[in-house]
């Protein structure tokens, strides 16, 4: 224990006005739904609020409401009006960022620190980015005249709620798509509250319809015959799901699926940013990140220095409430997600790999996994091969940069990887031979509006952000 | 006496036909037009082969009938071929391409003899040209610097996806052929193609055979899409599925859902005006784009 | 392995054998060590965490003056706030140590007698460092003779840039041995020094010459103490510990004005070299301004409510 022991500091509720129940956001008025649904708060398993549950029914007229206002409002409005309405919500966003981040961290389970510093904020961004966009099409690169196809269904996880929400629905709206997006299960709070942000800009109503459910309901938006554009980020299960339900259909499909990225370490890499890199690759939002750096790859040089270096930076995380502002790792978001962790966990010492976690109090109620790596893993370990998408880092170790470029790509994904050196010459020379769609080099986990984001192999198609994430808007 | 004229294989063949006494033409060599695999044109695995016939129904070849073998063994040379090729630079590849341009254009005759129009021939050679100069070009009109909210440089900059494997058209069959093949190939990937214009597909082979195009980067397939394309399709090498060519509506759909099983980047199919300016999608359908991100500090 | 032997003793055998270790170091991501630094400062102490960690600040600071227009009336003023930072307040904890040019030491000694508190001068033709070395041994000897029982050297920058390691180390060790029994507090001037490889580097120097404080900054430069260029330097002494068994204390200085900061150092050293360094024999504030914003914040703790400048003393 140390000396200096951190009291409990808090972010406080009130902020959040929770509401008993949440209807769909249908045709920008909020209505029942065919059945409902308890949401709760992960870290503490309180019952939230209760919340509608949208059938095919519900799901159909949301499509339609979203069809009229394409047709009759958004489709035809000039770029420069959409871009006027898309700058009110980020501008929205930012006044009401405090109240997003603790409810997103109620909801998700995730430290207010990251909610508040990075999701809420990125969200924003996300929404001026594009904004700017709606009345620039014709510049983008995908032909003089580019047309929004229509209806976008949009199928999000639970990761970052709000987030990937500004991701799927920013560029859709700025390229003047009309969307239906579904929440994930377990955290449609802050979608809610984007529904009365877009209450609060008046947004032309059908505009934006947030339909929440479970995985049926997601169906019946990516089934929906109407519905022109399918975007997607979950798992590489559902992503096939998807893209096998879409096939033969006239609908443009991107694809944001999962990953198993490695996060390699040469000898002269800065050693303590690349702990730092690695620290925030694998235990930022509890791991709950398609890109996390989930496989270590660490030169055999200095692979005993800079173990010992993790171990002993893991030791200072503090793990817990997510609304105390001192948290760097919170709850893991659903009983099944902490299940499917642990079940890998277990496999993982089972196939023999040296398992790890720094002595950290778990609280008693809510779904909790302390931040672990795994040293003395090889390839053929299910837990260098399987994404585990929880706090658990996988140790390997290579001995050649062609070894740790082998590694790395030996994966049916291909979404991110991290490369730490000295050397701008290498970093360059093995950030080209990674099959990955980002690349760290350097740093982790870095995010921007700007920048296009998505994945090579089976980690999906498309890319979101910058430029390159309109094209999944368009037709050219 | 025979007239000394140059022959197709086919009134070759109808010449020998003459009369007992006089002067026997030589008998002509008849061509088995054979699969183009990994560089080389190996029989069918299988050892299967059909007859082509003309426009009139009269037999001018056999041609290999490839098997799901031959398919498997098209990939494995066209994801060898990958690395090279994918890693050759922008400028060596349009060499390259450009080369494929200036033989073609020197074997029009036997394309001619193949039926092939003139015009078509013409719009294959300028084709090949036009995306000879795109290899050192898309990179810049797709990718480029990201202007992100912090002290890094980050910069987008596309990848191709692997292996594409593509069901070409029917018809055109040289302006069909160059038209999926060229993209897929100017991109940095390497190419199984399915087609049933045996004659046509084998003497673009060898053509493409004497023009520096590594071996395995195209491969092709003579036979039947039916019958292999659903192994490419479902086959966990290859990333990218061309549909575009297919007319079969029913198959493309079979294939595209065999497809979603690993992922793969489909085009599916399309009324293609195959005369038209292709535009960037050809290309682009199959590249990946690579995001990195370098901190910039003193 | 003997354990008298340091395992470093060879790197400072020539010239190009202090180069190749110190080049040898891992290099610093200044993007990287920025955005650690900006984490860590954004870790909220309250309450009973607050409370402990002021009064820990005030028992850390090194109460400076060194001013041209430094009389020994002043210096003793700040002696008196030294023993007494808050005269309404008993259970306020006196602070480290006075720090004065060596022309003040014997004012200050004087003033500080029976009190426990350190008594630090600056020397070696601070704060540029620019003299002979034997002026500056000269400087370092007179200060200890007179009564400081830590001296706050400056390196030689101009050498250090240069890349005369040797040199600079060199001189550290002599003025060490001119210290005899004070503890010698090596500033860096980090300011100058520019990049946080240097930073890393003059560390690790200054450390191997037996410095038994690295100190960043002057206070006559800009910038003077940052936030990672602080965590550079615990990071150092963390891994020098590591390395060689010798602990080496850390202090920031000059440009800590707030609480806020200063808990945000507290909360540096916490997490970065750990909490043996929480204790004023490893961890000192070079600063001035910064006690009164100690003593204020101290005071809304305990009386939970605002003070104002006019109820601290002005020494």
């Amino acid at each position: 224990m140390s000396a200096f022991e951190y009291a409990p500091a808090p972010e406080s509720r009130s902020i959040v006005k929770l509401q008993p129940s949440y209807g769909l956001f249908i045709n920008g008025e909020f209505v029942d739904g065919a059945g409902s649904f308890k949401t709760i708060s992960p870290a503490s398993e309180e019952v939230l609020a209760e919340i509608a549950e949208a059938s095919t029914a519900d799901v159909d007229r949301a499509v339609k409401a979203a069809r009229r206002a394409y047709t009759d409002v958004w489709g035809v409005m000039p770029g420069r009006e959409r871009a006027k309405y898309l700058f009110r919500i980020a501008r929205l966003i930012a006044e009401r960022s405090r109240e997003l981040a603790v409810l997103e961290s109620l909801n998700n389970g995730k430290p207010i620190k990251e909610s508040r510093d990075v999701d809420v904020p990125l969200a924003a961004a996300h929404f001026f980015y594009y904004a700017g966009w709606a009345d620039k099409l014709p510049y983008a690169g995908f032909g003089a005249d580019p047309r929004p196809l229509g209806v976008a269904g949009q199928v999000i996880p639970w990761n970052f709620p709000l987030l990937m929400l500004a991701w799927k629905i920013a560029p859709a709206l700025a390229a003047g798509n009309t969307v239906v997006l579904k929440p994930a299960e377990t955290t449609p709070l802050t979608a809610l509250l984007f529904a009365e942000i877009c209450q609060q800009a008046e947004l032309p109503p059908g505009v934006v319809n947030i339909v929440t459910g479970a995985g049926e309901t997601g169906a019946a938006v990516v089934n929906h015959p109407d519905v022109d554009k399918v975007a997607f980020t979950g798992s590489t299960e559902v992503g096939r799901i998807i893209a096998r339900a879409v096939a033969g259909t006239n609908k443009k499909v991107t694809l944001e699926l999962g990953g198993k990225a490695a996060n390699i370490v040469f000898d002269d890499a800065a050693i303590d940013q690349a702990v730092e890199g690695i620290v925030t690759g694998i235990f930022f939002n509890q791991g709950h990140v398609c890109c996390a750096g989930s496989r270590l790859l660490v030169q055999e040089s200095v692979a005993d220095q800079l173990l010992e270096s993790l171990k002993r930076r893991m030791a200072t995380l503090r793990v817990g409430d997510p609304l105390d502002k001192n948290t760097d790792v919170g709850a893991i978001n659903s009983a099944e997600q902490l299940s499917r962790i642990k079940a890998l966990a277990e496999i993982g010492s089972a196939e023999g790999a040296e398992r790890w976690s720094p002595a950290c109090e778990l609280p008693d109620r809510g779904f909790w996994f302390a931040p672990t790596i795994f040293t003395g893993v090889s390839q053929a370990h299910r837990i260098a091969r399987e994404e585990i998408f929880g706090p658990v880092l996988s140790v390997l170790t290579f001995r050649t940069p062609g070894e740790a470029v082998e590694k790395a790509n030996n994966t049916p994904y291909g979404l991110s990887a991290g490369v730490w050196s000295e050397k701008g010459s290498r970093i360059l020379a093995i950030a080209d031979q990674l099959r990955a769609g980002v690349v760290w080099a350097n740093t982790f986990n870095k995010f921007d509006p700007a920048s296009p984001f998505g994945g090579y192999k089976e980690s999906g198609y498309g890319r979101e952000g910058g430029r390159h994430g309109l094209e999944a808007y368009l037709a050219g | 006496m025979p007239a000394k004229k140059k022959e197709s294989a086919d009134s070759v063949a109808s010449a020998t036909r003459v009369t007992a006494g006089a002067v026997l033409p030589r008998l002509a060599v008849r061509k088995t037009y054979k699969l183009y695999i990994g560089g080389a044109f190996p029989r069918s695995e299988s050892g299967r082969t059909y007859v082509v016939a003309d426009s009139k129904g009269q037999f001018v070849a056999n041609a290999a009938q490839a098997s799901r073998k031959d398919a498997r063994d098209a990939v494995l040379a066209a994801r060898a071929a990958f690395g090279k090729w994918s890693g050759a630079t922008a400028y060596n590849k349009g060499q390259v391409i450009y080369r494929v341009a200036e033989m073609l254009e020197g074997r029009r005759d036997e394309f001619a003899a193949l039926e092939v129009p003139a015009s078509e021939v013409d719009e294959a050679v300028d084709r090949l040209v036009w995306y000879a100069g795109w290899t050192d070009k898309l990179a810049q009109v797709v990718g480029g610097a990201n202007p992100v909210a912090g002290p890094y440089f980050n910069i987008s900059s596309p990848e191709p996806s692997g292996v594409v494997a593509v069901v070409a058209p029917s018809a055109p069959t040289l302006l069909g052929l160059v038209s999926v093949i060229a993209p897929a190939m100017a991109t940095g990937n390497t190419v199984v193609v399915i087609t049933d214009a045996p004659r046509v597909a084998i003497t673009l082979a060898e053509v493409l055979a004497t023009s520096d195009v590594p071996g395995g980067v195209v491969n092709i397939l003579t036979g039947s899409a039916a019958e292999m394309a659903p192994w490419l399709a479902s086959h966990s090498d290859v990333n990218g599925l061309d549909l575009t060519g297919l007319a079969d509506a029913k198959l493309a759909l079979e294939l595209e859902q065999a497809a979603a099983e690993t992922l793969k980047r489909v085009r599916r199919p399309a009324a293609v005006d195959w005369s038209a300016d292709p535009g960037l999608a050809p290309m682009t359908a199959y590249l990946e784009t690579k995001t990195v991100w370098h901190p910039k500090g003193i | 392995m003997t354990a008298t032997i340091s395992p470093l003793s060879e790197v400072t055998r020539s010239d190009a054998a202090l180069r190749t270790f110190l080049h040898g170091l891992p290099g610093v991501d200044r993007v990287g060590a920025d955005a650690r630094a900006a984490g860590l400062g954004t870790r909220s102490i309250k309450t009973t965490a607050k409370a402990w960690a002021i009064d820990l600040a005030i028992r850390m600071v090194d109460l400076t003056t060194l001013e041209g227009a430094d009389t020994p009336g002043k210096v003793r003023a700040l002696c008196a706030k030294a023993r007494q930072p808050d005269p309404g307040d008993p259970s306020c904890p006196p602070v480290a140590a006075i720090c004065v040019y060596p022309s003040m030491v014997p004012t200050a000694h004087e003033a500080l007698r029976g009190s426990g508190i350190h008594l630090a001068s600056v020397a070696t033709a601070f704060p540029s460092g620019q003299a002979p070395l034997k002026v500056k041994l000269d400087d370092t000897r007179a200060a200890v003779a007179a009564g400081a029982d830590e001296i706050d050297m400056v390196i030689s920058r101009g050498a250090f840039l240069s890349g005369r390691y040797l040199e600079v180390f060199e001189e550290i060790v002599a003025i060490k041995e001119a210290c005899g029994s004070a503890h010698l507090k090596v500033i860096l001037e980090t300011g100058e020094l520019v990049t946080y490889d240097n930073v890393r580097r003059a560390s690790w120097l200054a450390m191997l010459a037996g410095g038994d404080f690295i100190k960043t900054s002057t206070g006559k430069v800009a910038p003077a103490a940052t936030l990672p260029v602080t965590l550079i330097m615990l990071e150092a002494v963390r891994d020098f510990l590591d390395t060689t068994g010798r602990k080496v204390g850390v202090k920031p200085a000059g440009g800590i004005r707030t609480t806020k900061d200063a808990i945000k150092y507290l909360v540096m050293v916490n997490e970065i070299a750990g909490d043996g360094w929480l204790d004023p024999d490893w961890f000192r504030f070079g600063a001035s301004t910064l006690l009164n914003d100690l003593l204020m914040q101290r005071t809304k703790l305990a009386t939970g409510h605002y003070s104002g400048p006019d109820y601290f003393t002005l020494d």
